[in-house]
């Protein structure tokens, strides 16, 4: 054989394989949307569950996995970032940063159920928050927290050398310089990390298990307080628990939470290109 | 080592016409010994040009006169460098404050990844600086002759300007919060032999207004541009002293130490 038909070859494997990578995701897809999408209407979004989960809406299953994003990225954004910050521009190189470092690498790779039973020892009953939106968004947040720090790190080590140093020159502090200049650089990168790990965090149901997600419960959470319903742990109940659940509600429910998590993927997506064609170096 | 006529470290008063002095100046990274026992003077509103092999320290130098030296986390610096009758490195002395006062500007052009206006109004920024923002950046353009060049396209990104006018850009930067020195480590040595040639005749212009420590690997750039000369070397142990300091004419024409006058003819280096 000679080169040109190995050459050729090699196109053809390496393209079949990237046809395998896509064609699981484009299938789950278009089986979701073909059998969900009639039973999406107003009425789905918009009502509480009725006859036994059996008909009506997931309007509360929705609002919760809402607050329960909104509580999470309240937490793990500031002490992801912060983390971040620490660890790429003022933490020395000893053995003290090296365990967190290792740590966090580890924290990505627990199994979230074991997250779930962390915060139920923890939050939901050590520190008396009850099975709750706030222990929940806790135990979400420290799971997607390792996620956010080493990827926002990532981002800040890969802000040039230079820019901290020309800062130093002209007077500036080093907050001033990470402030002013590292972090705008770094921030694409910063806002892929945190909407990577939302992502990861709307999709999960064992963390929720225990601290905050509730069987049925059709009404809206009013406080942190309040235990509510999850779109992913709403799903896992429909399609396991209730005997006699019509299929289109399981389908239908599985493409909001599909449209939800790929929303979020498509404004990280835009945010990113944004902030590239503004970024030049 | 042969110490300047122009301002002797003996006086008990730095003379007039220092602007800044290293006294007994050791610099370690490490174990390593950068720069050994250095007593250089630097002469207010003239260029000095510090030269020499590489590795002997010029760099270090250089930023030991505005404390830059410390980003790097080894560093450890011994010795006094005056300015302003006050040692920078006297433990009650901050060296953000030195390095506003002291500016730099570095052997490849950097500005920021922002526009050429802000690239200007970053220092004055931080620094909290309460005048004509408008006013300062365009009288720093000005005095480093790039105003006419950039007068329409301020809020364009700097790194569209070509790698000469980037280097005037930064030297604009530098001297847009106003320090009373600059130091420049191998301003030209990324440039073409066009755009050296201006950053020269700028640097010129300004020692009327600045005081110039200027590194160079380039003899002939220190011999156009400089009126002192600091000639450096290492030693056995790699260190990095100072031979011999003088007008840059003398030097060059008439070097004392014979290790100078062998470097300033090419016979090293």
């Amino acid at each position: 054989m000679n080169r040109h038909r190995i050459q050729r070859l090699g196109f053809v494997l390496v393209g079949c394989a990237s046809l395998l990578v896509t064609a699981p995701i484009l299938l789950v897809v278009a089986s979701i949307v073909v059998r969900g999408a009639s039973a999406i209407d107003w009425e789905f979004l918009s009502t509480m569950p009725s006859q036994g989960m059996k008909a009506g809406g997931i309007l509360p299953a929705i609002v919760g996995t809402l607050w329960l994003l909104g509580g999470t990225a309240l937490i793990c954004i500031p002490v992801g970032v912060g983390g971040a910050i620490y660890l790429a521009e003022y933490a020395r190189d000893t053995w003290f940063t090296r365990a967190i470092r290792l740590a966090i690498v580890n924290l990505a790779g627990i199994p979230s159920i074991v997250y779930g039973l962390f915060g139920l020892g923890l939050f939901v009953l050590f520190l008396r928050l009850g099975t709750s939106i706030l222990a929940a968004s806790l135990t979400l947040a420290i799971m997607t927290i390792p996620v956010i720090t080493s990827t926002s790190e990532e981002a800040i080590r890969a802000v040039p050398v230079e820019f901290r140093t020309v800062s130093a020159s002209l007077g500036g502090t080093r907050w001033q310089g990470i402030r002013r200049i590292v972090l705008p650089q770094a921030l694409p990168g910063i806002i892929t990390g945190i909407i990577l790990g939302l992502l990861r965090a709307a999709g999960e149901t064992a963390p929720i298990l225990f601290t905050g997600a509730a069987f049925f419960l059709p009404r809206l959470p009013r406080t942190l307080l309040d235990p509510t319903m999850a779109l992913p742990y709403h799903l896992y109940v429909i399609t396991t628990q209730v005997p006699g659940m019509p299929q289109q509600v399981q389908y239908g429910t599985a493409l909001i939470l599909l449209l939800l998590v790929l929303s979020l993927n498509v404004i990280a997506t835009v945010i990113r290109s944004y902030f590239r064609r503004r970024r030049q170096w | 080592m042969t110490g300047s006529a122009v301002c002797q470290t003996s006086r008990p008063i730095p003379d007039a016409g220092c602007a800044i002095e290293a006294r007994s100046l050791h610099v370690y990274y490490g174990i390593f010994r950068a720069l050994k026992d250095v007593d250089l003077q630097i002469e207010r509103q003239k260029i000095t040009a510090i030269i020499g092999p590489s590795g002997c320290g010029k760099s270090t130098m250089l930023r030991s006169f505005n404390r830059m030296n410390e980003l790097v986390p080894s560093c450890r610096t011994e010795g006094k460098v005056m300015f302003r009758n006050r040692n920078i490195y006297d433990s009650g002395v901050d060296p953000v404050e030195v390095r506003r006062r002291i500016g730099m500007v570095f052997q490849r052009p950097n500005p920021f990844p922002k526009s050429i206006y802000e690239n200007i109004a970053w220092g004055a920024r931080i620094n909290g600086y309460r005048g004509h923002l408008d006013e300062l950046v365009e009288e720093s353009l000005r005095l480093a002759a790039l105003w006419e060049d950039v007068r329409d396209k301020l809020q364009q990104s700097a790194l569209a300007l070509s790698g000469g006018q980037q280097q005037r850009l930064c030297i604009a930067r530098a001297i847009a919060i106003r320090p009373e020195i600059i130091l420049m480590d191998e301003p030209a040595s990324a440039l073409d032999p066009i755009a050296t040639l201006k950053i020269e005749e700028l640097m010129r212009e300004l020692a009327e207004r600045y005081t110039f420590v200027v590194v160079t690997h380039n003899m002939q750039q220190a011999a156009r541009v400089s009126h002192q000369t600091a000639f450096f070397m290492m030693d056995a142990d790699r260190a990095g002293y100072l031979v011999e300091q003088g007008p840059t004419r003398d030097l060059f024409t008439n070097p004392r130490d014979r290790r100078t006058e062998d470097y300033i003819t090419g016979r090293f280096g």
